[in-house]
């Protein structure tokens, strides 16, 4: 490295992609320190998987082994208020809600970010797979280069002023690539798993999730087809996803999918995979990453959930302040309350909540 | 385990937080050493090796006497100021109520939790009746309100002699004349004065002192606690005869060693250490009240402990600015244990009188016999910065 070295605070969670994020910069010669969220949990039985006491020794010790401060920021309130009610209301309305999307946008670029600042940080470095891009006075986000692991889409949520003091230094390295740093600096994160799911559900799924917090949308309530043709009984809309074929507890003389839940009704509308598919829905909480939308033309692609692959499509005004997008061919599974987020080849150009 | 780099800091590092732990003396780790190897007998046993122990801690306890100004029998080490306050108090508890029935224990919101705690825990669970004497805004006991709770229904009374977190010094000798007037039995926990404050029991005539040598550059996990010959207490522990029955168990000679060392190295240096921490403290808090708005010290302006500066800050978080100065080179501390994020604010200074907004925001500065000028500059250069920066900082403002 050449220069003065930077004031970097790195997130560390105790896992891998974080601790080799710390060794890298580290190695670097950047003046390096560790920070660490505790987050919110369902209780003792139900610990945050972000964030557990093993967690954070774990995180403590790599601090350690590199010579680098670590301290951990308390966020259980902000997390809370910010990720976990909205996950919990977002369902009795229908939804069904990205926790990591505000988690990203709030938590780890609003609440660690500014405690990073205040600190002396210039940057703040996660483990995230997604690289960035410098032209001009803008900063691009971009995919990172293992497309098996490339987190760009939760990215999506951040603006400039964010960006301009991240750092993502896994973007250039694959995962493989990644574990064998961490093997080769002997972390002992190196063999642990890589994360599933949502970090506060600990080890219960969603569902009981959202039962044991008094959640809505868990009342039993009327099955139909789109025609309005009772089908039978459903368990509490917050059961089920646009797209989800089993489970759902009828038969038809078809396969049936979950089409859309009218939570006004309280009605679950099920129907044949030729029914299922949309070409169009509406978006709202619209962030264009660079500030302002992609120019008229620009052949746009979008990505209706994680792991989804990419659409080609374009975008009309809405009502409002919606955004319509329109898609080159139907998808069956747009869901409302996760994020569709829009490429331009390699580059994330933001996204927005799915409302239909 | 491979590549371990040890290196804490890429700059200087100055550690003010001597009213949390401070270092080992070198002379204290020499004369506990041989304890380790040479004479590791234990004190109990007849031959050569076993009187080898036996020596060491009566030496020890000889020498922490002298020092104390009290009769070595008087004397009972334990593993620290916490057990010496759980005893003390317990131990006075019980025994006062068993042979006069009183059952008031008094004492002020001020103390360490280890006096806090173990008064609760006896009105809890075992039908005590606590009252807290009222403070003033510098945290000290007010002498008028105390006298009229001393009634005769009063079994023990236990005061902070420096308070901690704000380092205001009790006046324990004027509430010693009060309870000896009326035969109530005073503890003091001292654990915070013998680096800068005379601790003997002739400068403080109290019934029971608690002292632990962390404090003052002896090791951790040895403590004192003063006591009348012989002792009233109740006992708590039970086995072996060791410590006159009180605290059954080989004793940790080598640390008891270091202890008397650590005292008597204390007192030696304490008019020296006490006037430069003196001058250092005065111009730590001289700059931190002209050169940063929105700050108050706690604690008296005099009457405190000559190594100690704290202060509240409004609209600062204690944990982030503690964590900034780490990062800066400085080891300090809240005085209190709260989060960062989710902050608590102190107690002490809640029952001081402070508002929230200003008690969430407390800063401790404790200096050293080896604190250096140049560290104290440079503090006092660079917190002024970092004070504006963190209260300046919401850089996204989408929190």
């Amino acid at each position: 490295m050449t220069g003065k070295p930077r004031k970097i605070a790195v997130a560390m969670s105790g896992g891998v992609d974080s601790s080799v994020t710390a060794a890298l910069l580290s190695e670097q010669g950047e003046d390096v320190f560790g920070l660490m969220l505790r987050l919110w949990s369902a209780g003792p039985a139900h610990l945050n998987r972000c964030c557990t006491p093993a967690d954070v020794a774990r995180a403590r010790e790599i601090a350690s082994q590199f010579g680098i401060p670590f301290f951990v920021l308390d966020a259980k309130e902000q997390f809370k208020n910010v990720v976990v009610d909205p996950f919990i209301i977002g369902y009795a309305q229908g939804f069904t809600p990205n926790p990591c999307i505000s988690c990203n946008r709030s938590i780890r670029f609003g609440f660690l970010l500014e405690h990073a600042l205040a600190m002396g940080a210039t940057h703040l470095a996660t483990g995230h797979y997604a690289r960035l891009r410098s032209l001009d006075t803008q900063v691009q986000l971009l995919r990172g280069v293992d497309p098996m692991k490339d987190q760009s889409y939760v990215l999506s949520v951040l603006n400039q002023q964010q960006l301009q003091h991240a750092l993502f230094p896994l973007g250039e390295l694959t995962k493989s690539e990644v574990r064998e740093i961490a093997a080769r600096n002997q972390l002992s994160s190196a063999d642990r798993p890589d994360s599933q799911d949502l970090c506060f559900l600990g080890e219960q799924d969603y569902r009981s999730f959202l039962v044991g917090h008094g959640a809505g949308g868990l009342q039993e309530g009327r099955i139909t087809d789109p025609d309005g043709h009772d089908l039978g009984q459903h368990a509490g809309l917050a059961r089920y996803t646009i797209g989800q074929r089993k489970g759902i507890g009828i038969s038809g003389s078809e396969p049936l999918y979950v089409l859309e839940k009218r939570t006004s009704m309280n009605t679950l509308v099920v129907g044949t995979r030729e029914q299922l598919g949309r070409s169009d829905f509406s978006l709202v909480n619209l962030n264009w990453v660079q500030g302002y939308p992609p120019a008229p033309h620009q052949p746009l692609h979008v990505q209706v959930r994680y792991k989804a692959r990419e659409i080609a499509c374009n975008l009309s005004a809405g009502d409002g302040s919606r955004t319509t997008v329109h898609l080159q061919q139907p998808l069956p599974d747009i869901t409302p309350g996760q994020q569709a987020v829009f490429y331009s080849n390699e580059q994330c150009l933001g996204g927005g909540m799915i409302e239909l | 385990m491979v590549h371990v780099r040890i290196q804490l800091m890429a700059h200087e590092y100055a550690y003010f937080d001597h009213s949390a732990t401070t270092p080992v003396d070198e002379r204290v780790l020499a004369a506990m050493l041989p304890y380790f190897s040479d004479r590791f007998g234990n004190p109990s046993s007849v031959h050569t090796q076993g009187q080898a122990g036996d020596t060491g801690l009566s030496s020890a306890r000889n020498l922490t006497a002298r020092i104390l100004r009290c009769d070595p029998n008087q004397i009972t080490f334990t593993s620290g100021a916490s057990e010496s306050n759980n005893l003390a108090l317990v131990g006075t508890a019980f025994a006062r109520r068993e042979e006069t029935g009183v059952n008031v224990l008094i004492s002020s919101p001020v103390e360490h939790p280890s006096v806090l705690n173990t008064l609760k825990w006896l009105e809890s669970a075992h039908g005590f009746q606590v009252q807290n004497s009222p403070v003033d805004i510098y945290g000290r006991v007010i002498v008028e309100d105390l006298e009229p709770m001393l009634t005769d229904k009063v079994a023990l009374v236990s005061v902070i002699y420096a308070n901690n977190e704000v380092g205001t010094i009790n006046p324990v000798g004027l509430i010693s004349k009060l309870c000896n007037e009326r035969g109530i039995p005073l503890h003091t926990d001292a654990t915070q004065a013998p680096a800068c404050l005379p601790v003997d029991l002739q400068f403080l005539p109290v019934d029971m002192l608690t002292l632990g040598a962390h404090k003052f550059y002896g090791p951790k996990g040895v403590g004192v606690l003063v006591h009348p010959d012989p002792s009233p207490f109740k006992r708590l522990l039970h086995g072996g005869r060791q410590e006159s029955g009180l605290r059954p168990g080989t004793e940790n000679v080598a640390l008891i060693v270091g202890l008397a060392k650590a005292l008597e190295l204390s007192v030696q240096l304490r008019e020296e250490t006490s006037h430069k921490t003196t001058t250092q403290r005065d111009r730590i808090i001289q700059a931190v009240l002209e050169g940063i708005d929105g700050v108050r010290l706690t604690g008296h302006p005099h009457e405190r402990m000559p190594h100690h500066a704290s202060f509240v800050f409004e609209n600062l978080e204690s944990n982030t600015l503690l964590t900034a100065l780490d990062l800066e080179g400085f080891a300090c501390s809240a005085g209190s244990a709260c989060k960062v994020g989710n902050p608590q604010p102190s107690a002490i200074l809640l029952a001081m009188g402070y508002e929230e907004s200003w008690a969430l925001g407390s800063l401790r500065v404790s200096l050293g016999r080896e604190t250096q000028d140049e560290a104290v500059d440079r503090f006092c250069g660079i917190l002024p910065a970092v004070v504006e920066r963190l209260r300046s900082a919401n850089p996204v403002g989408n929190s």
